[in-house]
């Protein structure tokens, strides 16, 4: 056995080979002739609303844009986006994705999932997506909850949940997906909210400015199922302390008036909140995204509440660059069809007749 | 001294050793030397699923077939005429097999106590020809013990190998043996071995002299007193390459791609027996060709479903079992009536089954393995050789009609080889991918507004606006501008695709989905009946891998003077247009099928025709000489008359 020393195609944008737009855009033009049909209330609407407002910024050609999408409320996404879109089988949207951004690097790859299409059905697809660092965009719309099948507990859900399924409680204990996702050693990863249109849409724009593999959890309300899931990071009473903000270069503070910080923990190693009053300055945790090692970023993701959501850093985690599996492959076949020039009729002849062959005449 | 050379017109060797002795190798190298001498030949690995089985019983035998004659023939061959066993296991395994008089050149170095009893023989056989023959289970063959280790290592010497690596070469040693007593040119094989050891010069020249010392010893002792000569075989003009079926279909698959212009995506998971393909086509990519090994089955079909999207021939290559986990994705393709190519290398089921053996046990799953009306198109090749010209097939079907394609090999196809004459490039089909680049609906047409001047028509893309021939639906890639849409796996509205619950419409869709894939047989030449008198009353029908069989068994039937009619299917879905017809025509159907009856039972639903079963599921391939038993007793009982077929003294007794 052997191994090759790849070749790190370098950094480049992860929209940098899909053809631009000259002409302004406009959010219309991203809206397809179907009707929305999701639930009133539903939080779907104000991130389909987002990204529709934010693709014309991107200024990329439409029809270089593909959205794919697996099963579940979120799913029907593609539908509402007049791009190219495939809505897929439950679990699979990042392996269709997979062929899509490897087959094209003309094309800008979006995947739009839930908790249960991409944790529970798809947990697999995920995870070697994120390792292989495929270019596309992840959107994992988590509600905590089963919406399309009328509200059983998800894979996002906390402990002792009671739902259809589970009327003494839920005994599963649940996937903390930006943990999973910087286990997977991805390369991109960040948490926003549905409702906070500004932080949604700059984290949008850092996702699709990645090349490899981004993926963004949307903790988004189901107003029929779950209701409030994430009530303590949305109202003004109590979102200071719930929402840890991520800023790549700036102390990591939350609280009224940023009072409290995170500090390394000693006794853990991990990262604890502290009163920046009883801390010295330089105690506190300046948040770097860009840290090749993946264990700060895991130790702050560690400070999400499992149970009921008081508490969740928000922002991008972890923004690394790493060579993507697509770019790589077509170099390879780039370097092979290089080492083999020719009338591709000619060279199929040739290797057909390749081996020990005799004629008969 | 001159040795007596006697003239065969074929030959069936079956080398048989431990798994780690190389036997799938001299095998191959035996058939290799055959093939450019000019015979024809078949040929039929047989070896454990597992990697290296424990040294020296009974389930770590491994056997490599070849049958090689100067005639066309069809089959690796009933019985073996020679077994060249490297272990007592290999001996005892194999010897059931043997007819009276075969011959049998056994290493007796490996019969050692351990060796016997791991074999579980209490005695060594050897003893009792010793002692002059009589009793022994060995009695009724020509046995020559030869010390193929002792002599390998002996000869090898000089390399200063150590004693493991030196007995390592007793195999080319008993191929060089082989080589002399059948003739055959060496000089490809130690070309092979040159090139194979270049970098470990000690190991490459000890396997080229055991190789040499193996053809002197042949030609020396007096142990083989005759040599055999098989002619060349007379075929058609061509240049010719010995192929297996793997290589054969990833090379179809290349070419499927060259034709199309369309770059081959190829999305797989390693399974037995259909990973060659994913190993042969990961070497070409200058050809444009990317190959993903997925992470699980699903993704495998997954990421072949988006490069299709994207405007690649996706392909995914598996065995039965991938294609159950498969199923859901292939009902997508359905859906979205995307082309994809799903490549099944049947092997023994259900379940994980017999990894390494042959079946053909998955056609009904490949005609109906997804939950509702979901027809894909079925093709199989019916020999090693022809799994190219399968291939090529399939991607006609899936490119020009926008569907998946079953393509049904097997792992007797997968791995046996014959001789294949090369096609010429423009011999093989042109396939247009026809990508949709303009509008294809008309919103407005064109007309004069109130001021009189003229307004221009207004045209939008629907992607399931149908050419009226095929009922295939345009492919737009994305990348095309004006052509947005999406698609999935939601009830799609007649023509604009829009999700659609409408009743009336689902119906319609079925139907017409259905309708396309039928409407495929449009396209498929009559079949050809092999009917040489025109008088048979017995037609025998068959698909895939028992060709070779089925085509041997007619023959002795009709060498005994009777009569009896072969046609075989390419084409399991739709079936030929004119099948119906010629099944009325004859009075009696046989089916033979390594399964329990899944083509005759698609025969009996769909032609009301009394198909008759020949059922084998043991993991091997038919054997000629048993189906011909069933085909005479079959003709027997259709005219009325005692057949008679004078069995070949060499055909020994086995239970189907």
């Amino acid at each position: 056995m052997s191994t090759e020393q790849l070749p790190f195609p370098g950094v480049r944008s992860g929209v940098e080979l899909v053809p631009t737009n000259d002409q302004p855009q406009t959010g219309k033009e991203y809206t397809s002739d179907q009707e929305v049909r999701w639930c009133p209330g539903c939080g779907d609407y104000a991130v389909l609303k987002a990204v529709q407002g934010f693709l014309p910024q991107l200024g990329l050609r439409r029809e270089n844009i593909v959205f794919v999408s697996g099963i579940g409320c979120s799913s029907r996404f593609p539908y509402y986006l007049d791009t190219y879109g495939m809505h897929s089988i439950h679990g699979r949207a990042p392996s269709i994705a997979t062929g899509i951004a490897t087959a094209r690097e003309d094309l800008s790859v979006w995947v739009v999932t839930g908790d249960g299409d991409a944790l529970s059905i798809g947990g697999n697809h995920l995870i070697h997506a994120l390792r292989r660092n495929v270019n596309m965009t992840i959107l994992l719309f988590n509600n905590r909850i089963y919406g399309l099948t009328k509200g059983q507990y998800s894979p996002t859900s906390e402990a002792g949940k009671v739902t259809k399924s589970t009327p003494m409680g839920s005994l599963d204990h649940p996937f903390n997906p930006v943990s999973l996702a910087l286990g997977a050693e991805a390369s991109f990863v960040a948490r926003t909210i549905d409702s906070d249109r500004k932080h949604l849409t700059h984290v949008l724009s850092a996702a699709a400015a990645h090349r490899g593999t981004s993926l963004v959890e949307i903790y988004q309300n189901c107003p029929i199922f779950n209701d409030g899931a994430f009530d303590a990071i949305k109202s003004n009473d109590t979102k200071a302390d719930a929402i840890i903000p991520l800023v790549h270069g700036e102390q990591i503070r939350f609280g009224v008036e940023g009072s409290k910080g995170l500090i390394r923990d000693s006794a853990t190693g991990g990262v604890k909140a502290a009163l920046v009053a009883d801390v010295a300055e330089d105690q506190l945790l300046v948040h770097d995204a860009h840290n090749p090692d993946p264990s700060t970023a895991f130790a702050i993701s560690r400070l999400t509440d499992s149970g009921y959501l008081n508490q969740s850093p928000i922002g991008i985690f972890r923004q690394v660059e790493r060579p993507t599996y697509d770019d790589q492959a077509r170099d390879q076949i780039a370097t092979a069809k290089e080492g083999a020039p020719g009338d591709p009729q000619q060279r199929l002849d040739a290797l057909i007749n390749s081996g020990d062959t005799w004629t008969v005449v | 001294m001159s040795k007596q050379v006697k003239q065969l017109d074929r030959v069936i060797i079956r080398f048989a050793g431990d798994s780690g002795d190389g036997m799938q190798l001299t095998g191959d190298r035996f058939t290799q030397e055959s093939a450019v001498f000019g015979n024809d030949l078949v040929t039929l690995p047989n070896f454990p699923a597992e990697i290296r089985a424990p040294q020296g019983t009974l389930p770590g035998v491994s056997s490599f077939q070849v049958h090689f004659a100067d005639h066309d023939i069809l089959t690796a061959g009933d019985a073996p005429d020679v077994l060249v066993a490297m272990n007592p296991a290999a001996l005892k395994a194999n010897l059931a097999d043997l007819p009276k008089g075969a011959s049998i050149i056994v290493d007796t170095h490996d019969f050692t106590g351990r060796n016997l009893t791991k074999a579980g023989y209490d005695t060594n056989p050897l003893d009792a020809l010793e002692q002059g023959g009589a009793g022994g289970e060995l009695s009724e063959f020509h046995v020559h013990p030869v010390d193929l280790t002792g002599m390998t290592v002996e000869a090898v010497k000089e390399f200063g190998l150590s004693r493991k690596d030196a007995a390592r070469a007793k195999n080319m040693f008993a191929l060089g043996l082989l080589s002399w007593m059948y003739g055959r040119p060496t000089e490809s094989t130690i070309a092979f071995l040159t090139k194979r050891f270049a970098k470990v010069p000690a190991i490459r020249d000890a396997n080229i002299t055991a190789f040499k010392t193996g053809w002197n010893f042949g030609e020396t002792t007096e142990a083989f007193a005759v040599s055999y000569e098989i002619k060349p075989a007379k075929v058609s003009p061509g240049t010719y390459r010995n192929i297996t079926g793997n290589l054969a279909l990833s090379y179809g698959l290349v070419a499927a791609g060259v034709r199309s212009g369309l770059p081959i995506f190829l999305g797989s998971y390693p399974i037995t027996p259909a990973s060659d393909i994913l190993h042969e086509l990961s070497k070409h990519k200058s050809f444009g060709v990317t190959t993903l090994q997925a992470e699980d089955e699903i993704a495998g079909v997954g990421a072949a479903i988006g490069a299709s999207f994207a405007g690649h021939l996706g392909v995914t290559t598996t065995s039965g079992p991938g294609i159950a986990l498969k199923s859901e994705a292939i009902g997508l393709a359905v859906m979205t009536e995307l082309p994809l190519l799903v490549i099944d290398v049947q092997r023994g089921g259900p379940s994980t089954g017999l990894p390494t053996k042959t079946e053909q046990a998955d056609l009904l799953q490949a005609m109906f393995g997804r939950n509702g009306e979901a027809p894909v198109p079925i093709v199989a090749p019916q020999s090693p050789g022809d799994c190219f010209a399968a291939a090529v097939e399939a991607a006609r079907i899936a490119v020009t009609y926008r569907t998946p394609v079953m393509l049904l090999s097997d792992g007797y196809l997968a791995n046996g080889s014959e001789p294949w004459r090369v096609p010429e490039i423009d011999d093989l089909p042109r396939i247009d991918p026809d990508f949709a680049t303009e509008a294809n609906h008309v919103v407005t047409p064109a007309g004069t507004a109130e001021d009189g001047t003229a307004t221009p028509e207004e045209r939008d893309y629907w992607p399931y606006l149908r050419d009226e021939e095929t009922l295939a639906r345009p492919w737009a890639i994305p990348g095309t501008p004006g052509l947005e849409h999406r698609i999935g796996g939601l009830e799609k509205g007649e023509g604009h695709g829009n999700i659609s619950y409408d009743p009336a419409n689902h119906e319609r869709m079925v139907r017409i989905r259905q309708a396309k894939v039928d409407g495929i047989a449009d396209s498929l030449p009559p079949l050809e009946v092999d009917d040489p008198s025109g008088k048979a009353k017995v037609l025998v029908i068959g698909w895939g891998s028992t060709y070779g069989p089925i085509g041997a068994g007619c023959r002795r039937v009709r060498k005994a003077g009777y009569d009896v009619a072969q046609v075989h299917l390419r084409h399991l879905n739709p079936f030929p247009k004119d099948l119906g017809e010629i099944l009325r025509r004859y009075d009696k159907v046989l089916v033979p099928e390594m399964n329990l009856g899944q083509l005759s039972l698609l025969l009996r639903g769909r032609y009301l025709v009394d198909a008759i079963g020949y059922n084998q599921v043991n993991g091997m391939p038919i054997k000629a000489a048993v189906l011909a038993d069933a085909i005479g007793a079959l003709v027997a009982e259709a005219e009325g008359i005692e057949v008679d077929l004078t069995p070949p003294t060499t055909t020994p007794e086995v239970t189907p």
